[in-house]
Parts: structure tokens; C-alpha cells; sequence
């Protein structure tokens, strides 16, 4: 750290903070503290009066099966999103990190998606894999001689949104898994292979347990964002449906904020994410240097 | 010679098996680009062709017309720019402070930005609303952008690399004279450059690609932003209109898609130093 520069100066770093601290006071700290407040109070129906109702939101969110039906499909759709992402970028990542003429072509069009946003993706998907102009069933048509109902079926559906949520976040995986690839030294792999091991005993034994600090962080940030950046994905696609397959906590909160007005439900569950949130980032730095390898 | 025969013919199978992949990697692209330029009744005839025959620009005109495309490009792109300079001005501002300055509760307060991190949109996206209509900013383009002006992320990013410029600099900058701020423009931020373009590319797709704020802040057509276009086009689009819906998807990716390649090594770079999404 530096020490007393410019100290003559004093007011100036407060000054330098001040802006960034209005907003992020104004429009990040008070709405939080809000959220908090507001869950407290349930708003008369066609009024603005709102009365101070205790727990009763959040008594009321997990007495409905349809909230936590809805928990349990955002939970169930986050770890296959997950599971799934991780494991396709991983040998994404592995095949991009070659030492080829033009590789870097290949990883730039693997970076693609993730710059496209959620609503785009979603436009695309719903397109691919419409019955009857998208070319996704005219080849399992072709192929399998199946027809299958994406948008209109709720697992298909749910699927859907899984297929589409890890084809756009694709790309922020194998960034990061390329970089780890690359801090591996080539003497760990040449000395594996001076022993004997096949390119599956390397990857798994090898690649795989150094890569443990990259798949860890990479756990923690996609769950944060497969909870909050699916809303525009499933917006697009099947606006929670059919009856409710896609209706994960972000797209409920959505809906009973501004289709039911009902902003006391909705502020609930925006502190329940809010307690989420704050777990996972605890167990991030509780645990993100421990338990997993570094060389 | 047996071992280079062999090595070329790896590189070719690997090149090939690449293209496979990277082609299914951009298949929804490729194909919204085609059905784009394709009629209605290409569209629909049987087998679904890959390539129009020939290219139809119909779509892009009634697409345009019937979100106003020009009225929401210009939207997106002036709540991206002045998001995109809001951050990176405030981030430097608030960077330079915890890089070069020693004060009371730096740490402190320098926790308070972090903390921002775990506090997304979505958790407090109820308040938010209602605080910025109480303003009177809901449906403008204040309101659109306020929230976002400010960020943990370019701030703690400044400060890192800020640390980075040798203190040597400064003590000699100092002894010449030079003040606090003259020394934050007339030597720091020229030594930023990458750092700053970096920042600047995510903050601008950022932006460009939000979607639940503008949607709740914003209720009139001629404030609406490009990604609530997408969703313009499938509510107003008669009976899925494939091509008509594509070609305006298109034309919302075209920005991003031009951000992206153009600053393609920075961005690459500000989102493996970062790794956050906001």
C-alpha cells in the first residue's frame, strides 16, 4: 500500500468516492433495504395502502405449492444448465487449446454467443426449434423420424430453455477454462505421457483435478447468473409456460410484481434471492482457495 | 517424414472436426440469417431450405416499419453510450481513490462498492421501480440509466491496475508540482488505455443487452430499447412471421455482434480479469 500521498489533500479521495457512492446508495442500497421493508407490508387490494403484514408473505410463498414448485424447477434447471454448460465447455475448452494455425478463429466464434443477449437468444432458439418452419425438427425428422412438440410440451419446453440458456453463456465458461488450461505447464503432460498415460488417463487424472480452482469459480458464477440472467431467455420462449414448466423465481417475481401487482409477494422473494445470493458468495470465499487443487 | 504425414493428417482432422463444431456453435445465427433474407413462402415449403434462393430484403423493410427499429437502435445505443461513459468515469474517479490515496474507512468504504456485487437487479427490482417513478424518471431516459451509472466491477478493475503504474511516476509528478487531478489525466488515464477499452466494450454490451429494466422503466414505443424490439416482434408480428421476426433479431445482434468483433482481444481480456456479469 501506499502511503500519505498528496496528503496535503485530504478531502480529495472522499470527493473521488462521492459520485459512485450516490448511486450505488440511492439506486443499489436503499432498493435493497427497501425490498427488505416492503416484504413486511401487503397491499390492500385497489389501493395504494399498504399494511404491515409481519412474516405473512413469506409464510404465504412457502404454503403455495406453486412458489415452491417453482424453487424446486429452478433448482432442478440450474443444475442441469450447469452440468451440462461446464461439461461441453470443458471439451470446448480442451480442443481450442491447440496449438494450431487459426485456433484462434475457432475460440472467437466459441466466444460469440455469450456477447449475444438473453432476448436475441431466446428469438433464435424459438425459431430453431419451432414445429413448423425450424430446421431443428426437420432434421430429427430426418434423422430419428421424431417429431417433437419443444415449446408446447412442458419438458420439452423446459429443455428448451436449458439448451438455449447454455448455448449463450457457453462462451464465459471456456474463457475461463482456456485460461486455466493454459497456467497448466507442459511438463506435467509430458512427463504423464513419458509414464505411459493415454490422453483419456491425462484428461481425466491430470486436466481435470488442476482444473478443480477454474470449475469451482465457474460453479459459483453460473449459478448466480443461470437464477437472474434466464429472465429474457424465458420472456422470449414460453413466458413460464406451458402451465408454468419454465416458471422459474425470476420470471414468478417478474410476474407477480408486475402482472398480479402484488409488490409485497414479490419483494419477499426478491429477499429470499437476495439470502441466496449472499450463501453462495459465502461459500465462495469461505471455500473458493480451500479444498479444491492449486498447484 | 512418416511422423510430419502423420502430424498433417491431425491437423487436418482436427481443423475439420473445428469447422463441424463452430458451424453448429453459429447454426442459429446462420439460419436466422437466411430465413432473413428468405419469403414467406420459402419459409414454409417443405424440406426448409438453407440458403435463399435469392436475397429478400422485404423482411428487413416490414420489420423496421413495424417496431420502429431506427427509434429503438437510437434508444439502445445512447442508454449504452452514456452507461458505458458513466462507469467508466465514476470507476476511474473512485479507482484512483483506493489506488493512491490513504484516508479514514478506505477499507470500509472500499467494501461498500464490493458489497454492490450481491445485490443484482432482480433482488431489488421492486423498490427500484418505485423509487424512480416516485422521481418522476420512470419512461425516461434518466430513469433508464441512472442505476446503472455506477460499478463495483470498473471501480475495483481501475484500482488494480492503477496499482500497477510504479510509484516512481508519482513521486516524480509530485515533486514537479503536479496536483492529485492533473496527475489522474495528464499521466494515469493515458497509461490506461487497453484497461479502459476493456471496461468500455462490457459496459457497452452491458447495456445494450439489458433487458428486465428497460422493460419494467419503460412503457412508451418511442422510449423502448432494442431488446424489448425482439419481443415487439413476436407479439406484433402476424401469425410467426419467421422471416420478419429473424431479420429484426438480426438486426438487434448486428451492434453487438460489431462491438464484439471489433474489440474482441479487450473484451476477451476485461471479462477474464473481471469474470462478472452485472
Amino acid at each position: 500500500m501506499k502511503e500519505q500521498d498528496y496528503d496535503s489533500h485530504f478531502s480529495v479521495p472522499y470527493l473521488l468516492i462521492l459520485p459512485s457512492m450516490i448511486i450505488l446508495t440511492l439506486f443499489l442500497y436503499w432498493p435493497t433495504i427497501q425490498s427488505v421493508i416492503l416484504s413486511l407490508y401487503r397491499t390492500a387490494p385497489f389501493g395504494a395502502r399498504r399494511i404491515y403484514s409481519g412474516f405473512d408473505n413469506y409464510i404465504n410463498l412457502f404454503t403455495d405449492p406453486v412458489y415452491r414448485a417453482s424453487l424446486l424447477r429452478s433448482a432442478v434447471f440450474v443444475l442441469i444448465t450447469i452440468f451440462g454448460g461446464l461439461a461441453v465447455s470443458l471439451i470446448l475448452s480442451v480442443l481450442v487449446n491447440q496449438k494450431l494455425k487459426g485456433i484462434k478463429i475457432y475460440r472467437t466464434i466459441f466466444f460469440i454467443p455469450y456477447a449475444i443477449s438473453p432476448t436475441v437468444a431466446g428469438s433464435l432458439w424459438v425459431f430453431l426449434l419451432n414445429p413448423v418452419a425450424g430446421h431443428v425438427n426437420y432434421f430429427l425428422d430426418l434423422l430419428f423420424n421424431v417429431q417433437v412438440p419443444w415449446l408446447t410440451n412442458g419438458f420439452f419446453a423446459f429443455i428448451a430453455i436449458i439448451i438455449a440458456t447454455i448455448w449463450k453463456n457457453m462462451g464465459f465458461n471456456i474463457i475461463f477454462f482456456l485460461a486455466g488450461l493454459q497456467s497448466i505447464p507442459d511438463s506435467v503432460y509430458e512427463s504423464a505421457r513419458i509414464d505411459g498415460a493415454n490422453s483419456f488417463q491425462i484428461f481425466r487424472k491430470i486436466t481435470i483435478p488442476l482444473l478443480s480452482p477454474t470449475t469451482f469459480y465457474l460453479i459459483i458464477m453460473n449459478i448466480i447468473f443461470t437464477v437472474f440472467q434466464s429472465f429474457g431467455i424465458v420472456d422470449i420462449m414460453t413466458q413460464g409456460g406451458p402451465a408454468d414448466a419454465t416458471n422459474i423465481v425470476i420470471y414468478k417475481l417478474y410476474r407477480d410484481m408486475f402482472v398480479n401487482f402484488r409488490p409485497g409477494l414479490a419483494a419477499a422473494q426478491s429477499v429470499i434471492l437476495l439470502i441466496l445470493v449472499l450463501i453462495v458468495t459465502f461459500f465462495h470465499f469461505r471455500f473458493g482457495s480451500r479444498g479444491v487443487h492449486y498447484q | 517424414m512418416r511422423k510430419s504425414r502423420k502430424d498433417l493428417i491431425n491437423k487436418i482432422s482436427t481443423h475439420l472436426l473445428l469447422m463441424v463444431i463452430s458451424f453448429i456453435v453459429l447454426m442459429p445465427i446462420l439460419l436466422a440469417l437466411s430465413v432473413s433474407f428468405q419469403p414467406r413462402a420459402q419459409i414454409f415449403s417443405y424440406p426448409p431450405s438453407l440458403i435463399p434462393d435469392k436475397l429478400y430484403f422485404g423482411n428487413y423493410i416490414n420489420a423496421w416499419n413495424l417496431v420502429n427499429m431506427d427509434r429503438l437502435l437510437v434508444n439502445s445505443l445512447l442508454a449504452s453510450a452514456i452507461v458505458m461513459f458513466g462507469k467508466l468515469a465514476l470507476g476511474v474517479l473512485s479507482g484512483y481513490a483506493f489506488s493512491h490515496f490513504e484516508f479514514k474507512y478506505k477499507k470500509t468504504l472500499f467494501f461498500a462498492i464490493l458489497f454492490t456485487l450481491m445485490l443484482p437487479m432482480q433482488v431489488r427490482v421492486v423498490p427500484l421501480f418505485e423509487f424512480v417513478s416516485k422521481l418522476g424518471l420512470a419512461n425516461t431516459y434518466s430513469g433508464l440509466v441512472l442505476p446503472f451509472l455506477a460499478s463495483a466491477t470498473t471501480t475495483f478493475l481501475m484500482r488494480q491496475h492503477f496499482l500497477t503504474i510504479p510509484t516512481s511516476l508519482m513521486e516524480s509528478a509530485q515533486l514537479d508540482g503536479c496536483g492529485p487531478f492533473r496527475f489522474l489525466f495528464q499521466i494515469l488515464i493515458p497509461l490506461s488505455g487497453p484497461t479502459l477499452a476493456g471496461l468500455a466494450t462490457v459496459n457497452f454490451l452491458v447495456m445494450w443487452n439489458a433487458y428486465l429494466w428497460p422493460l419494467i422503466i419503460l412503457n412508451s414505443d418511442e422510449m423502448k430499447v432494442a431488446q424489448q424490439g425482439v419481443k415487439m416482434l413476436f407479439t406484433s408480428a402476424s401469425e410467426r412471421d419467421w422471416g420478419l421476426i429473424m431479420a429484426g433479431t438480426i438486426m438487434v445482434v448486428i451492434p453487438t455482434l460489431i462491438v464484439f468483433l471489433l474489440a474482441q482481444k479487450f473484451f476477451v481480456k476485461g471479462i477474464a480479469t473481471q469474470g462478472l456479469k452485472e
